[in-house]
Formats: C-alpha cells, sequence, structure tokens
C-alpha cells in the first residue's frame, strides 16, 4: 500500500467526526446542524472504507453506501422540517423551539 | 516515487478536507457553508480513491455533490435571509475540550487495540472496490440491507412529500406560535 497507513485515514475519521459534532454543539442554525451532521456522517464513512481497504474486504464499502442513502433521507426530512419551520414564519434557531419543553 | 506522490496526494486532500469541515461549521452564512462543504465531499472522494473505494467515490460525488447539495442550496435559497441568524451557543471553549477529549479518547482506544496492525494491510486485486464486486455483494451477502434501503428511500421520500405539501399547513395556533 502505498502512501499512508489505514491508521493515518482513522485519525482523519476521528477529527472529521469532532469538528462535525463541535458544529452540532455550538451553531443554533438547523441547516447549519444539519450540514455538520453531514460531516460526522462522512467521517464514520472514511472510517468504514478504511477498515474495509485494511481487511481487503468490500463489505465495509457496502456498508457505506447503505450510509450514504440513510443520510440522504435524513437530508430530505431535515430540510423538509426546516422549510415548514419557514413556512411558519417560526425563527430559525433550534434554541427557540421550546412548544415541548416540560 | 509512486509512494512520495500517493503521500502529496493525501496531505492535500486531509488537509483540504479538515480545512473545509470547519468552514462549515464556523460561516456565519449558511450559503457559504454549503459550498465549504462540497470541496469536504469532492476531497473526501480523492481519500476514497486512495483507499481503493471506486465506486463509493463516484457515488460520493453523485449522491453527496449533486444531489444532496443542490437540495440543500436550494432551501437556503428558498428561505432567503432569514438563515442567516447569529450563531453561537453555550461555551466555544468547554465544549471544544470536550471534543478534543473525546477525539484523543478515539485514537488512543484504536491504537491501544490494533498493535501496529495498520503496517500490514491485506492485499488486494485490481478489481478491489469495482462497480461489479460491489453491485455482486450487494445483490448476494447484503440483498436485505439493499432491500430494506429501497424502502428507507421510499418512507423518506412519502416524508418530504407529507412535510412540504400545502393540505397540511391549517392555522393551528399551538404549531405557529413561538416565543
Amino acid at each position: 500500500m502505498n502512501g499512508p497507513h489505514v491508521g493515518w485515514y482513522i485519525v482523519l475519521a476521528g477529527m472529521l467526526f469532532v469538528v462535525g459534532s463541535l458544529g452540532v454543539f455550538l451553531r443554533r442554525s438547523p441547516l447549519i446542524i444539519l450540514l455538520s451532521v453531514e460531516i460526522m456522517l462522512n467521517g464514520a464513512n472514511l472510517a468504514l472504507i478504511a477498515f474495509s481497504r485494511q481487511w481487503g474486504h468490500e463489505d465495509g464499502q457496502v456498508f457505506a453506501l447503505a450510509v450514504m442513502a440513510v443520510a440522504a433521507s435524513e437530508v430530505v426530512i431535515g430540510l423538509g422540517l426546516i422549510v415548514a419551520m419557514g413556512r411558519r414564519n417560526i425563527e430559525l434557531d433550534v434554541d427557540k423551539l421550546r412548544t415541548l419543553r416540560g | 516515487m509512486a509512494n512520495f506522490i500517493v503521500w502529496v496526494v493525501w496531505f492535500a486532500a486531509a488537509f483540504a478536507c479538515l480545512a473545509s469541515a470547519i468552514a462549515v461549521v464556523s460561516f456565519r452564512n449558511p450559503f457559504f457553508s454549503a459550498l465549504a462543504l462540497i470541496g469536504n465531499l469532492a476531497s473526501l472522494a480523492v481519500l476514497y480513491l486512495l483507499l481503493g473505494g471506486e465506486f463509493v467515490a463516484a457515488a460520493q460525488v453523485l449522491v453527496y455533490g449533486g444531489a444532496v447539495m443542490v437540495m440543500f442550496l436550494f432551501v437556503i435559497a428558498y428561505l432567503g435571509d432569514r438563515t442567516d441568524q447569529p450563531s453561537w451557543a453555550g461555551e466555544p471553549a468547554v465544549t471544544a475540550l470536550a471534543a478534543g477529549a473525546i477525539l484523543v479518547e478515539i485514537v488512543f482506544a484504536i491504537s491501544e487495540k490494533t498493535h501496529g496492525a495498520f503496517k500490514h494491510p491485506h492485499q488486494i486485486t485490481r478489481a478491489f472496490g469495482s462497480p461489479e464486486s460491489i453491485g455482486k455483494l450487494f445483490l448476494t451477502d447484503h440483498l436485505l440491507a439493499f432491500e430494506v434501503t429501497s424502502i428507507v428511500l421510499l418512507i423518506a421520500a412519502v416524508g418530504g412529500v407529507v412535510l412540504g405539501s400545502h393540505a397540511h399547513m391549517t392555522d393551528n395556533p399551538a404549531m405557529g406560535k413561538h416565543t
């Protein structure tokens, strides 16, 4: 295997996951939170594909494709919710959605 | 020589990947965040190619860089300047510290468990990660996952139509109220 070994890819995947989770924790706009979740999913995908290269099986790549399909579904639902919020003139700020708070 | 070139490509892609991920999280305007995410997805596709995942790299560019990002940009354009919110919540320093601790924990746990096995990856043939072998796996070993994925996509499409349809736009005061 030319270039860096699989461990380097795993560290990069962990960094991507952490950056995405920082976005989810720190940002208030639901759009940016969805984008950050995409980064987290991509970090997990990179780890899956790196481990699939390490063991020489393609099962990890198949799993990564399934994760992509789930991510696309998640984006459809999330954006649908955000558009519904926008139609009802609800402010796009996740901290202000407190109707369900006990 | 080939080794050196792969290292250079890896560092360029990894740097672009991390820089665009940080840009996604820190831009104030969601439009620029979405554009930065396209760069992130493209550099990830390069990394997938380095790992032998040709089909996954192509699917990444088509599905993410094409379909999903167009959807994002369309919604951001539809909502206009209302998406441009003052943005930070909580204590950024404390959260960053906690996230860094999680990263150190992940790296430590993996390096403890592997005992340097990463230095000896399995040999692969040229067919590794080609559309043919991925398709064969999908239709033999992972047939159930394949079918369930199609059902998930169908349910998501129905959910998107239901959430976006005008028929459900009743003026329910309990739903539209916000503080």
